[in-house]
C-alpha cells in the first residue's frame, strides 16, 4: 500500500518537484493512505472509551443537556453516589472479578503450562489424541457447558459460590495450545536429556530448567486468560444469584437493568463503567512496554 | 522430589520414569476436563433424550420421574418458532459481523504492515483497545451511543435537520448489535493476521519488486494468499463465536422493547432452562446449537481447505 499511496499524494504532498523521480526521498516520505486508514480504526475504536470518560464527569442533568463530548461537573458527586449505592457493593463487584480473574488466571496459566510442557517435551501413547481432544473444548458453545455445569455443580451444593465461578474456568483449551508451542519453541530437547543425565528428577527438570525458559510465553496465557475471566459474563450469569459475589460484568448488567426506567441511575451506570474499564485498559498500556501483542496469536521468535 | 540421589540412576529407571511423568503433568487438565467439559456435555445430551413425567397431582416425593423421551425434545426445538426465528436472526448478524470485522482486520493488517506507516504503535494499540473491554461495558457504552437522549450522532443529526432513525428497533437494530461485535473483535484479529504478516520472509517481495509490482498488487497477490490460513483461522473461531451471541443482546435489552429475551437462540435456551424451568428442553436446543456450529464452523473449515488446494494445483499447472 505505501508507495502507491505516496506516488498518489507524491505530487500533492508539495514535496521538491523534480526530487520525485528519484528515489531516497520518496521513501522518506509518509504513506498517507495506511496512516489515514489506521488513525480512523483509532477513532472508531477509542470513540466510545472517550464518551464515557466525558459522560462520567456529568451530573443527571447535564447528561441529557450539553453537547455529548462537553465535559461536565459531576464526576464527584457521581463517584460518591457510587460509592454510596448499597453499601458500596460496586467495590465488592471490582474486588470479585479481581479475584477471579487474577487466581483463576493462575491456576489455568499452570494447568497449562503441566499440559503444553507435557505434550511439547514428551513422545507417548496418545499424545495426539490427549491434546485433540482437550483443544476440542474451545469448539464447545459455552452455552452446552454452562448449563448442565450449573445443574451438576448443584448437585454438589457448589452453585452460588466463588468456586462455581473459578473452577469451570480453570481448564483452557486455548491456554493448553499456547504453552504447547511456547514450550516446543523455548525448551530445547537437550537440555532436558542432560538433565536426566544428571540425574535430576522429571520435576525437578520442569520447574528449574524448563519453566524459567517458559515464562515469556506463560505471561501471555495468563493475560489472555485474565481478560477472558475479567469479562466473561454468561458462566457468572448462570452461577451466581448473590449480588455479593458478582463479578463487575454481572453487577453493571443487573445495575442497567434496574436503571433502564429510571434515568437517575444512568449516571451510575455510565460512572461504573468507566471504572470497570481502566483496570484493564491500565494493565495493557503498562504491560505492552515490555510484552509484544504479536505473543497473543501464538507468536514465537526463531 | 526432595532428597533424589543424585548419583546416575539406571537407564531402565529414567525410561520408567519419563514413561509416566507426561501422564502425571497432564493430570490437572485432564481431571478438569472430565469434570467441566466430558461430563456437563455428557449430563446435557443425556438430559436432551429426557423429560419429567408427573404422576398423579405431581406431589409427593417419586411423583415427578425422568422418563425416556426419545427424540421428542428435539422435534420439539425444531419446530419451536422462538428458536427458529433467534436462529434467522443470528444468521443475519453472522452475515454482518464476521465479514466485516474481519474485512476490517485484514485490512488494519494489511495497513500496520505497509513500509513508511506513521503511528503504527499507537494506531496498533488503539485498535486492539476494546479486546479489553468487557462485552457487557461495550455493549453498555453503545447502547447509551445509540439513545437519542445522549448519543453525540442524534445531535449531529438534529442540528443538520436531518431524520433521526431509531437504532434499537427494525433492521438498524442488527447494525447496531452488530457494531458492537466488530468494534470488540477487530483487534484481537488484526492482531493474529498482523502477526502472519510479519512471519513472511523479506525475499518473498525482493521478486515482486523487481517485476515492478505495487504494493496493492503485492498485498492481492503475495500478502493475503500467503495468510490464508490464519484467515481462515479467524473465519472459522469467528463464525462460532458469533453464532453464541448471549452478552450484548442480553446488555441492550434494558434499553428497547425489540431486544426479546430469546433474541438469539443462546438467550432463549437460557430463558427455557432457568425462566421455564425446563432443563431437558433447553438441553436438547443447547445440543442443536452445538452441533449446528459444529456443522458450519467445519464445514467451511472443509470448503476453505478445497479452495485452498484447488489453488495450488492450478498454481502448480501454471
Amino acid at each position: 500500500m505505501s508507495s502507491l499511496a505516496v506516488s498518489k499524494t507524491g505530487p500533492a504532498a508539495g514535496t521538491t518537484p523534480g526530487t520525485a523521480q528519484s528515489s531516497p526521498p520518496l521513501r522518506r516520505r509518509i504513506a498517507l493512505v495506511p496512516t489515514v486508514t489506521l488513525l480512523l480504526g483509532a477513532v472508531y475504536c477509542l470513540l466510545p472509551v472517550a464518551w464515557v470518560v466525558i459522560a462520567a464527569t456529568k451530573s443527571g442533568s447535564e447528561l441529557f443537556s450539553t453537547f455529548t463530548f462537553l465535559p461536565g461537573t459531576g464526576f464527584a458527586d457521581n463517584f460518591s453516589d457510587l460509592n454510596a449505592y448499597r453499601d458500596g457493593v460496586y467495590w465488592q463487584w471490582m474486588g470479585n472479578s479481581a479475584l477471579y480473574a487474577v487466581l483463576g488466571a493462575l491456576l489455568s496459566t499452570s494447568v497449562s503450562a503441566f499440559s503444553g510442557y507435557a505434550l511439547a517435551m514428551y513422545r507417548f501413547p496418545g499424545r495426539q489424541a490427549i491434546f485433540n481432544v482437550l483443544l476440542a473444548g474451545v469448539l464447545m458453545p459455552p452455552v452446552i457447558l454452562a448449563i448442565p455445569q450449573y445443574l451438576l455443580l448443584a448437585k454438589a451444593d457448589l452453585t452460588d459460590s466463588y468456586l462455581s465461578v473459578l473452577l469451570p474456568q480453570i481448564l483452557s483449551p486455548y491456554g493448553v495450545y499456547l504453552a504447547r508451542i511456547y514450550a516446543a519453541a523455548a525448551v530445547p530437547a537437550d537440555v532436558v536429556e542432560a538433565g536426566r543425565m544428571d540425574g535430576a528428577s522429571e520435576w525437578r527438570i520442569f520447574t528449574r530448567v524448563a519453566l524459567p525458559m517458559m515464562v515469556p510465553g506463560m505471561v501471555t496465557v495468563f493475560l489472555f486468560q485474565f481478560v477472558a475471566i475479567w469479562n466473561n459474563f454468561l458462566l457468572p450469569y448462570i452461577m451466581l444469584s448473590d449480588d455479593e459475589r458478582f463479578p463487575i460484568t454481572v453487577g453493571l448488567q443487573t445495575l442497567l437493568e434496574q436503571g433502564a426506567n429510571t434515568p437517575a441511575l444512568y449516571t451510575l451506570v455510565i460512572t461504573g463503567a468507566f471504572l470497570a474499564v481502566i483496570p484493564l485498559v491500565a494493565l495493557f498500556l503498562v504491560i505492552q512496554r515490555f510484552w509484544s501483542l504479536d505473543l497473543l496469536s501464538g507468536a514465537v521468535k526463531s | 522430589m526432595k532428597g533424589a540421589p543424585y548419583a546416575h540412576p539406571s537407564p531402565t529407571t529414567t525410561l520408567k520414569r519419563a514413561r509416566s511423568a507426561p501422564y502425571l503433568f497432564l493430570l490437572p487438565a485432564t481431571t478438569l476436563f472430565l469434570l467441566f467439559f466430558a461430563l456437563p456435555i455428557g449430563y446435557a445430551i443425556w438430559l436432551s433424550f429426557h423429560k419429567v413425567k408427573v404422576s398423579g397431582l405431581g406431589l409427593g416425593a417419586g411423583a415427578r420421574k425422568e422418563v425416556w423421551a426419545g427424540l421428542e425434545n428435539y422435534t420439539d426445538a425444531l419446530t419451536d418458532s422462538e428458536l427458529v426465528d433467534g436462529a434467522l436472526r443470528v444468521l443475519g448478524y453472522g452475515c454482518i459481523v464476521v465479514p466485516v470485522m474481519l474485512g476490517l482486520a485484514l485490512l488494519f493488517a494489511l495497513m500496520l504492515d505497509s513500509e513508511k506507516v506513521r503511528l503504527a504503535p499507537f494506531t496498533r494499540l488503539a485498535i486492539f483497545l476494546p479486546y479489553a473491554v468487557p462485552g457487557v461495558v461495550a455493549a453498555l457504552l453503545w447502547g447509551f451511543l445509540y439513545l437519542p437522549d445522549v448519543s453525540p450522532f442524534y445531535f449531529v443529526l438534529d442540528r443538520l435537520g436531518l431524520p433521526q432513525p431509531d437504532l434499537l428497533d427494525g433492521g438498524p437494530l442488527y447494525l447496531a448489535l452488530s457494531n458492537i461485535a466488530v468494534w470488540g473483535g477487530t483487534g484481537f484479529n488484526m492482531i493474529v493476521i498482523y502477526t502472519s504478516l510479519q512471519a513472511i520472509p523479506a525475499e518473498v517481495y525482493e521478486a515482486a519488486k523487481l517485476d515492478g509490482a505495487t504494493p496493492l498488487q503485492v498485498a492481492l497477490r503475495i500478502k493475503i494468499p500467503m495468510v490464508a490460513p490464519s484467515l481462515v483461522l479467524t473465519f472459522f473461531f469467528s463464525i462460532i463465536a458469533t453464532l453464541q451471541v448471549f452478552t450484548e443482546p442480553t446488555t441492550l435489552k434494558p434499553l428497547t422493547n425489540s431486544v426479546s429475551t430469546t433474541w438469539s437462540p443462546l438467550m432463549k435456551v437460557y430463558q427455557d432452562a432457568f425462566g421455564k424451568g425446563d432443563i431437558h428442553a433447553a438441553a436438547a436446543q443447547a445440543t442443536i446449537i452445538a452441533l449446528a456450529t459444529l456443522l458450519l464452523s467445519f464445514g467451511f473449515l472443509r470448503a476453505a481447505n478445497r479452495r485452498n488446494k484447488r489453488d495450488v494445483s492450478q498454481g502448480g499447472a501454471r
